[in-house]
């Protein structure tokens, strides 16, 4: 069963101009249509490149910024049409989890103040020896000792930092947790702690994750369904197993091939597909395909004019390629990339 | 005759009310001619700071900067400040990690990039830019002679980038740093760079010291690769021996701690415990001991010393993993298994 189901949901963030009267003088379209949705106790994975929309929309499911179209349906109710006390409420179910443990906590309140905050808000606990019980014991599961309950964070480092940062999104019993780039601020011998936490308390309290980073090493190593993004939209979404084995977007293509693999056996052997550009601005985003200012396997006209749906190839793998089939099949061949023109080369 | 060699360099800050914090501590290391070279570790191990040490770019207040550092036989640390600045930029160029900070933004990129031709070839005016704009056609600008007129703000990350390689690379240096090129990029962007900067060192036979913490970059395009731990390196060897036969623990948990991209899902990873900060002075035993899994007693008495083992390959541990790797006991992911190292 789905928990959290996304319906061609939007935010655009106006451009204002002026310096007396301020005039929208366009619209970045940071989240431009998506619809996925996340099954109860699963992970899903959302990876893209920066400006790509990710963080955005993670954030517009909590109404941390404002959706300008489309519904977030969490079990049923859409999170869209809710009053602001109303979401204030549902927000003890539905935690975030931010990329910056040091920013994302205040430095002037002490753990047990950090965590009991949240129980405060949500009435949860009848009293302060209560919440301190329940604090302890969250404190405990994310592999933090009691004594950390009076200490500060800078006491800490990045990797318990980032333990009290989940630990605050656990206390309030949350049914889905967003993690907005949980591990890429820590050191890799660190990150692998968290990312092993994460697993093993998804695995205790039966938690649903909606995990978005930038490493596709990373999300694949914790995601059951992967949606990779490109210029605000899912240009590919796949079980973790086979968007690997069989990507068929080009970009996800260019992602995967893109990702330094620590093995020179493997790094040698590799083929690479670079994509040339850079990736264009939001504000005004390509006619079309998105990506096909920067797609080897661009063709003439279609390309250019109609924007591809995301249509399912398979079942549990869609796709918003006009020519996936026929790219997956060999029978188009992709150009070589002219590495770093901006402009893409012509048929 | 190695092109440099670095030899018991050290780096220690020191403040007027704080404890003296040593980030580098007896590091040792050489380089031939068009080498490339993987200066490994994680935040605080002193990668960074050797870097600055070697092009003499520490300040000079509230630092202690110990060692000796020969390029091409000559003792750089010993220069005058006159006869390093020409060496630097012509023969040692560097590479930063952030492209906007390391760019000034009030100048456009072609006065920054014939600065450097200015100062080292003497080139003026069209000549200068001319050679400008072949640079940056060189490291894959489109319409260079435009992007010249350009100022920072106006290059994508990637530009940028491209454009601080165009400075280094622009008198042809016989050693370029690198120190963490493509953290700052996107993948597709940063594996643009990495085959710029492969082919650059290639085709030019430039030496290139490359700075980072992912060992994913390194095994692509090092030769060799040395691993850094609390300001010394722990283990040093070829790219190929070292994915695939770490002696050191902390190498070796460093392998199992990076989920990989083709790792069959659903295996742990195997992390290694504590962090950074759980470690003990190089003088009473081996920094690394808090968080190894292999200690015995012997670890904490005194220095380990860099042991040869094998064929260019040298560690730091009195209890190294994977001295002889058995199929049991040395898995593709470089983890080890339990009682691996009974003594």
């Amino acid at each position: 069963m789905s928990v959290l189901e996304l319906e061609d949901l939007k935010v655009h963030f106006p451009i204002r101009s002026g310096v007396v009267f301020e005039r929208t003088v366009g619209y970045v379209h940071a989240v431009d249509g998506v619809s996925l949705s996340v099954e109860a106790g699963s992970t899903y994975g959302l990876v893209g490149e920066s400006g790509c929309g990710k963080t955005t929309l993670g954030r517009a499911v909590l109404r941390l910024v404002d959706i300008t179209s489309g519904h977030v349906r969490f079990e049923g109710t859409d999170l869209a049409e809710l009053s602001g006390e109303q979401m204030r409420r549902a927000r003890s179910r539905l935690q975030m989890v931010f990329q910056d443990p040091l920013g994302s906590l205040d430095p002037r309140q002490n753990v047990e103040s950090i965590l009991a905050e949240g129980l405060e808000v949500h009435g949860i606990g009848r009293s302060r020896a209560d919440r301190r019980a329940k604090i302890v014991d969250t404190l405990e599961r994310v592999g933090l000792a009691s004594n950390a309950l009076s200490r500060y964070p800078h006491e800490f480092s990045g990797g318990q930092r980032q333990r009290i940062g989940i630990a605050r999104a656990l206390v309030l019993e949350p049914d889905v947790i967003i993690c907005d780039e949980p591990v890429s601020a820590l050191d890799v011998s660190v990150q692998a702690q968290v990312l092993n936490l994460l697993e093993e308390l998804q695995s205790a309290f039966g938690l649903t994750y909606l995990v978005i980073a930038h490493d596709l090493a990373v999300v694949r190593h914790i995601s059951d369904v992967i949606g990779v993004m490109y210029l605000g939209g899912l240009v590919e979404e796949a079980g973790a197993d086979e968007l690997y084995t069989e990507p068929m977007h080009p970009y996800t293509k260019a992602l995967l091939s893109a990702v330094p693999i620590p093995d020179p056996v493997v790094e040698d052997a590799r083929e690479q597909i670079l994509i040339p550009g850079d990736l264009p601005s939001p504000s005004s985003p390509p006619s079309g395909c998105r990506f096909h200012t920067r797609c080897p396997w661009r063709q003439p006209e279609r390309c250019d004019t109609e924007r591809p749906e995301l249509r399912e190839v398979a079942p549990g793998h869609r796709v918003a390629c006009h020519y996936a089939e026929e790219i997956l099949a060999g029978e188009l061949r992709p150009r070589s990339a002219d590495v770093a023109s901006d402009t893409p080369p012509r048929a | 005759m190695p092109l440099l060699t670095v030899d018991n360099l050290s780096v220690t800050f020191t403040g007027d009310d704080k404890r003296p914090v040593r980030a580098v501590d007896g590091v040792s290391f050489g380089m031939d001619e068009g080498e490339v070279l993987g200066l490994v570790g994680e935040s605080g191990c002193g990668k960074s700071v050797t870097s600055l040490a070697l092009m003499g770019l520490l300040p000079s207040r509230g630092v202690e900067v110990g060692g000796r550092v020969h390029f091409d036989g000559i003792d750089v640390r010993s220069l005058p400040a006159r006869r390093l600045r020409d060496m630097r930029g012509s023969q040692l160029a560097m590479i930063f990690q952030d492209p906007l900070s390391s760019l000034n933004p009030v100048v456009p990129i072609g006065r920054q990039v014939t600065e450097t031709l200015r100062r080292h070839k003497g080139m003026r005016g069209k000549a200068a830019r001319e050679r400008a704009a072949e640079l940056l056609d060189r490291v894959g600008i489109p319409d260079p002679a435009r992007r010249l007129t350009e100022y920072p703000h106006q290059l994508s990350g990637g530009m940028r980038q491209r454009a601080l390689i165009a400075m280094a690379v622009a008198c042809a240096p016989r050693l370029l740093i690198a120190d963490e090129p493509t953290t700052a990029l996107d993948v597709t962007i940063q594996a643009q760079i990495l085959d710029l900067l492969g082919e650059l060192v290639r085709s030019e036979g430039t030496s290139l010291l490359m700075i980072t913490h992912d060992l994913g970059v390194v095994a692509g395009l090092c030769d060799n690769i040395n691993v850094l731990y609390a300001g010394r390196v722990i283990e040093a060897s070829s790219r190929q021996q070292l994915f695939a036969n770490p002696h050191h623990p902390y190498t070796a948990g460093l392998l199992g701690s990076v989920p990989r991209l083709d790792a069959p899902r659903g295996e742990a990873l195997t992390p290694i415990r504590g962090s950074i900060n759980d470690t003990i002075d190089w003088n009473d035993g081996c920094a690394f001991a808090p968080r190894c899994d292999h200690y015995t007693m012997e670890c904490l008495t005194g220095t380990p010393e860099l042991v040869p083992a094998g064929e260019g390959h040298q560690h730091r541990c009195v209890n190294p993993v994977n001295l002889d790797p058995g199929p049991a006991d040395a898995d593709r992911h470089g983890h080890v298994a339990e009682g691996d190292n009974v003594r």
